[in-house]
């Protein structure tokens, strides 16, 4: 038994709570500019930054694995390059 | 107490605890000011001011704040400590319950204080006893040496066991009253207290951790039997603590003192600064024949209810005096003893629960001499009297 | 002294400084070995408001925390204090009374119909001359040492140094010592 329940977190052994999602976000990925304001707003933390084409900036990854489809990045995206979609 | 009074100094309670503090150097206080614990507090912060210790004191907005950043401090590696009373204790009250689940090692000094309505700022035990079931241990103090001793004794017992201490003395009684004491020199009580180095903290960041996660309803229940597996393991722990400090001090610490007890057949369980009036009237009465004695209780959470009990088991009749109301029902330490003579083979005596002191009113040694007249005059049966008694 | 712990009771308004004067007597006679303990009577904290405090000195550990009931020394440091309080009805016959008063102690004792000795010391006025503020509180230790001799004039000036002489400068906590020792002599 964990000691104050202060657990050591073990990704493989998370619950995927993708399962909770209804829309899903969608990410443009030449809309997109790379500038990770919606990485820093992610609730879930489930947006990474990721190579997406030679001689761009690293582009919106969304980890559907975890993404619950709150919508704070569509809603933030400076550049409307995310767009919420049926799951 | 040692005659010899070379080493003795005079301080009230309160300079007390922050010559304690000052010597167990936390490296986070995070406070907000109360009377009657605002001497405590500012006392430190002089220390602060003229250099003479490093901690990082945070003044906060509230005493909620206060508990929530040693709850932040804490579950990142610190020694932590905070002072508060009355008003204060109770609005930490949900984060009190928090600290203990996350078994974060804060010691709190309480200068115990009644709680409004009405307002009332001056010593009783209300606020101590209404976080009683908050997974705290609470330890009990009678005068400025047993603040201060307390206080280095819970922080060693906190960080020992993983789980916060509240060491508490009468408001104004002992915060404010100047009285004399002894020191233990710095290199003593640091090499006492030692260093904290817990294994889990969240500024680990290469072994990282999740503090305060969900359990749901498979998993929330293991961990607070857990939980309170840790809160009695504790027992064993604060007599190792009191047996290491006995040796570095001279002064032996238990559970309780008890004070002319062996024979005792009019007992009274008590905790705060009235035992030290108790005693005096203790002596006067054996002087005229009187077979009377003081339980002191010492360690309140967890509550020794074993060792109580057998040391009362010869008494015929018991008056648990206590500075609190539990509303609707008996004193807190009323129903300890009574649950704990019941669950014991030992047959019950006499137990009376009084009510004194509430809101800083005085008890004089008169009212101590007249419960143990009457405990001896009414002789009454087995299984205690039925109403709470009200020393006004 | 009729028993084996020597108490007093300071009477003021609050603000006086008759807390401060409590603890310098009683850190005086911590250093001389003494078992001691000083409070004050805890009410609404309260400028102008009168309060008591309690000095207790002893050769034996004092364990007791009531207040004092029984003083073998009263020391009053506002007589108008006496007008709203029943000052003296602990103090017996062979109690001492202190007063900071221009009155002299036919006077007082007519007022307060008190039998037992009393001490008056213009306090207000030896401060005023020396000092050049009314500051009877430590004026009056000095009176008190005199009187009971519970602890020695030394100690308490040394008391009065540790406390003062940063807070106020060494001019005026020369001054002030003056002032203790005068009232020390006065009869």
């Amino acid at each position: 038994m964990e000691v104050g329940a202060v657990i050591k977190h073990d990704i493989k052994k998370a619950a995927k709570t993708g399962d909770w999602r209804y829309m899903k976000p969608v990410v443009d990925k030449e809309k997109c500019s790379g500038c990770s304001t919606c990485v820093s707003y992610c609730p879930d933390a489930s947006i990474e930054l990721k190579f997406y084409k030679e001689g761009q900036k690293d582009k919106a990854d969304i980890d559907y694995d975890f993404c619950k489809g709150c919508g704070v990045c569509a809603e933030v995206c400076p550049m409307k390059a995310i767009s919420m979609q049926k799951n | 107490m040692n005659q010899n009074n070379k080493n003795r100094i005079a301080l009230t309670g309160g300079a007390a605890a922050a010559e304690a503090l000052k010597q167990i150097e936390p490296e986070v206080m995070a406070v907000y000011p109360i009377t009657p614990q605002t001497p405590i507090i500012e006392t430190y912060a002089k220390f602060h001011a003229d250099g003479e210790v490093a901690t990082e004191i945070i003044q906060v907005e509230s005493e909620h704040s206060a508990i929530s950043a040693c709850v932040g401090a804490s579950a990142a590696g610190a020694r932590t400590v905070t002072a508060t009373s009355s008003q204060g204790l109770a609005l930490m009250n949900e984060i009190l319950y928090i600290a203990s689940g996350l078994r974060l090692p804060i010691l709190m000094v309480v200068s115990a204080r009644a709680l409004s309505a009405p307002i009332n700022i001056h010593g009783d035990h209300s606020d101590v006893m209404g976080a009683r079931d908050a997974g705290w241990i609470q330890i009990f103090s009678e005068n400025a040496q047993e603040a201060y001793d307390n206080t280095i004794i819970g922080m060693k017992l906190a960080e020992k066991v993983g789980l916060p201490v509240m060491a508490i003395m009468d408001g104004f009684n002992t915060s404010h009253c100047v009285e004399n004491l002894e020191l233990l020199p710095d290199e003593k009580v640091k090499k006492f207290i030692g260093e904290y180095a817990p294994e889990k903290h969240l500024l680990n960041i290469t072994e990282p951790v999740t503090y305060g996660p969900l359990a749901l309803q498979n998993s929330y229940f293991e961990f607070k039997v857990d939980q309170e597996a840790a809160m009695e393991g504790s027992k064993e722990a604060y007599l190792e603590i009191s047996r290491e400090f006995e040796k570095l001090s001279g002064r032996a610490k238990n559970y309780f003192e008890s004070y002319q007890l062996e024979d005792a057949e009019q007992v009274i369980v008590l905790a705060g600064s009235t035992a030290g009036t108790t005693k005096d009237i203790v002596d006067k009465l054996r002087k005229k024949g009187q077979k009377v004695g003081l339980l002191k209780i010492n360690l309140f959470r967890p509550f020794p209810r074993k060792e109580i009990i057998e040391a009362l088991k010869n008494a015929k009749s018991i008056a648990v005096m206590e500075r609190a109301i539990s509303s609707g029902t008996y004193s807190p330490i009323y129903q300890d003893i009574v649950s704990g003579f019941y669950n014991s083979e030992h047959k019950m005596p006499a137990i009376q629960n009084y009510v004194y002191s509430l809101g800083g009113r005085d008890i004089f040694a008169g009212d101590i001499e007249k419960v143990l007249k009457d405990l001896e005059d009414n002789n009454p049966p087995a299984g205690g009297s039925k109403e709470i008694k009200y020393i006004k | 002294m009729h028993k084996d712990i020597f108490e007093v009771t300071f009477h003021a308004r609050g603000g006086q400084g008759a807390k401060t004067a409590s603890e310098i007597i009683a850190q005086a006679a911590v250093k001389e070995g003494k078992f001691v303990q000083a409070f004050p009577q805890f009410g609404p904290e309260r400028s102008g408001a009168p309060t008591k405090t309690f000095v207790r000195i002893s050769d034996h550990e004092i364990r007791t925390h009531e207040p004092v009931t029984d003083p073998d020394v009263i020391v009053v440091l506002d007589e108008t204090v006496l007008d709203s309080e029943a000052v003296i009805k602990d103090l017996g016959e062979d109690g001492l009374l202190i007063i900071n008063s221009q009155n002299t102690s036919e006077e007082i004792a007519e007022k307060l119909k008190f039998k037992g000795k009393i001490y008056p010391v213009d306090a207000n006025g030896i401060s005023m001359e020396i000092v050049g503020q009314p500051r009877p509180n430590t004026v009056i230790l000095g009176k008190f040492v005199q009187v009971t001799e519970a602890v020695t004039l030394g100690g308490v000036i040394s008391e009065f140094k540790k406390i003062f002489s940063v807070k106020v400068g060494p001019e005026a906590t020369e001054k002030n010592i003056r002032a203790i020792e005068k009232a020390y002599d006065t009869i």
